[in-house]
């Protein structure tokens, strides 16, 4: 069952010290560096495009596109930022790949740097992840040292400092504006799109914010080619992805596949299968992920396939949930942590996820009636459509999905459901 | 305590604090001379932090004045922050993790388990002033669920079970000879 692994951004794990330069460097490290700074800034650009790789924190939007849009910017200062604010529950991909292999993640971001003309970067690390904010710091050190950040890398006349930057434990700083105002010294309270943070981000200047894993994924991409890396995973999602499984199974971890692998070949190959119990559901991407039922669970990871089912892959977190548990627990404990992590600018987040719980509370008392039903479900949809950022907008995620997957459980929380089966 | 020897609260501006450790001005004052000084608030609150264990009310007027940004900012932003705490804690600070991963490997029962042996709710400090009680969002460890951390040292898949040996042994490594 192990070719359901790819390691393609995991490949050095574990062979090499992550405190160590030279090992990264024995292992074919920075070669893509000097690759790509032989290249002009718009062929780089170029080959990310051609890869198709698209981002890895959630939204899934293309990097190249991206890329080129702070490229084309004019503005003299631009930014460059390594979203490593992981904070969704049940992910432990970007902690792996800062703490196993860090130097991948600074060589794609000095890449990314000269292709779109940033002289100045920034590794957002959440304040509980000591040993990352450790390993990346030392890593950052070990690359000026060496000429591979700094000034003139690799005698190319390009100019890159990287500073790494400690959030201080907020769920909604992950979601990029959001982030920037952190960076920036005010609370984390989101903002309206547009302008997007690619012609008006960090300190109001074109930014390049991406996730640990699509900078991870950069020097593969220089290395070998944007068309052979294309030719890892689906006709919509190309190259790998990294999967944190966990929750009740045999074998959690980290495991790197190639997209179009199912759920459900995740859990039972590397996974060694669930627990004795049996899959009652599966959160896909974390907290904000959708609750799939076992029968769901032979649907591919790939982005096409989930946005035509309505969903989204997320992160690509695997939470197997058994059925030791009730559907609504899990659900209870959902609301529950984004009702505390809502920064409280926006009424509908704020407040919507407030009563969306009270509501939620007469079903798991078994007092529900049909207008709570439909007031539940029509608050739902205000919360989605008018939050203004992503932490509003994907809090009922988790609701919704259960409410569609798996009615009964809400049924028999009903009052007069209760009365008619009596 | 001073003037203050009447007061036991251990949360009042009544009670006398020292003043913030040079280094920690200096590094103010190295920010407050800087290209963007309000960017390095929340660098400057992690170092108060660290140093007082919370942080505390006149203090936070100080990094204001020193840092020349008004106060409701300074307020602002470590109230917002929830790794920022702005009463003192424990000795020993428990932090059980509610991620989805820990909930479904039993992170409500080790919670139990911890009020129960303690008899203090979320958020409170035992009469000692020995144990706090957190509960935190996801630590990335999933695949060490269910884990808390005490002091900020991991403990993996806890039960219920192993909740009073745990904490009987943090008490007794503080017993007097």
């Amino acid at each position: 069952m192990e070719q359901i692994e790819y390691k393609l951004l995991t490949r050095r794990f574990d062979i090499i010290d992550a405190l160590s330069i030279d090992d990264y460097i024995a292992q074919g490290g920075y070669t893509a560096l000097a690759a790509a700074m032989k290249m002009k800034p718009e062929e780089i650009v170029e080959e990310v495009k051609l890869s198709g790789l698209r981002g890895r924190g959630g939204a899934a939007f293309p990097v190249g596109l991206k890329m080129d849009s702070v490229r084309k910017a004019d503005s003299e200062v631009k930014y460059l930022i390594c979203n490593a604010d992981e904070g969704e529950p049940g992910n432990f991909k970007d902690r792996y790949l800062m703490e196993k292999d860090p130097h991948q993640v600074l060589e794609g971001m000095i890449i990314c740097s000269a292709a779109v003309g940033a002289h100045k970067g920034y590794i957002f690390i959440r304040g509980e992840y000591t040993r990352s904010i450790y390993i990346m710091s030392s890593a950052v050190q070990a690359a000026l040292e060496k000429g591979f950040l700094g000034k003139n890398i690799l005698g190319t006349g390009h100019d890159f400092e990287i500073e790494i930057y400690t959030g201080a434990g907020s769920y909604v700083c992950g979601e990029e504006f959001a982030l920037m105002l952190c960076i920036e010294g005010n609370p984390a309270r989101s903002t309206y799109k547009p302008p997007f943070p690619t012609t008006e981000g960090l300190f109001g200047k074109p930014t390049q914010i991406n996730n640990v894993e699509s900078f991870a994924n950069i020097p593969s991409i220089i290395s070998m080619t944007g068309a052979e890396y294309s030719k890892i995973g689906t006709k919509d999602s190309k190259g790998t992805k990294l999967v944190s499984l966990c929750g009740n199974v045999v074998k959690k971890g980290l495991y790197e596949v190639p997209f179009g692998v199912s759920i459900r070949d995740v859990i039972d190959g590397p996974g060694g299968g669930p627990l004795q119990d049996g899959i009652l559901m599966v959160q896909i991407g974390g907290a904000s992920g959708p609750c799939l039922p076992p029968d769901m669970l032979d649907i591919p990871l790939d982005y096409k396939t989930f946005a035509d089912q309505g969903l989204s892959l997320g992160s690509g977190a695997i939470i197997v949930i058994d059925r030791r548990f009730g559907v609504l627990d899990i659900v209870r404990n959902t609301l529950k942590f984004f009702k505390h992590e809502s920064c409280g600018k926006c009424t509908p987040c704020r407040e919507g996820i407030y009563h969306l719980l009270i509501l939620f509370d007469k079903f798991i008392l078994g007092q529900a009636e049909q207008k709570d039903l439909d007031t539940m479900m029509q608050l739902i949809e205000t919360v989605e459509q008018t939050s203004i950022c992503g932490l509003g907008q994907a809090a009922p995620t988790a609701l919704k999905t259960t409410l569609h997957y798996f009615p009964q459980a809400y049924m028999s929380g009903m009052r007069t459901n209760r009365s008619r089966v009596i | 305590m001073g003037n203050n020897e009447n007061c036991q609260c251990t949360n009042c501006d009544m009670q006398e604090i020292a003043p913030l450790p040079s280094e920690i001005i200096e590094f103010i004052d190295v920010c407050a001379k800087g290209e963007r000084p309000e960017s390095q608030l929340i660098a400057i609150l992690h170092k108060v932090q660290l140093h007082y264990g919370y942080l505390p009310r006149p203090i936070l007027d100080d990094v204001a004045q020193l840092l020349q940004v008004p106060t409701s900012v300074v307020s602002g932003v470590s109230s917002f922050y929830h790794f920022f705490r702005l009463t003192p804690k424990g000795k020993y600070s428990i932090s059980v993790c509610m991620g989805t991963a820990c909930f479904v490997k039993g992170a409500d029962k080790i919670l139990e388990a911890i009020q129960s042996e303690l008899g203090i709710e979320i958020g409170e400090t035992t009469g000692d002033g020995f144990f706090t009680l957190e509960q935190s969002r996801c630590l990335g460890v999933c695949a060490l669920a269910p884990v808390m951390t005490i002091n900020g040292k991991v403990y993996s898949q806890v039960t219920p079970t192993r909740i009073p040996e745990i904490l009987s042994q943090l008490r007794n490594d503080n017993m007097p000879e």
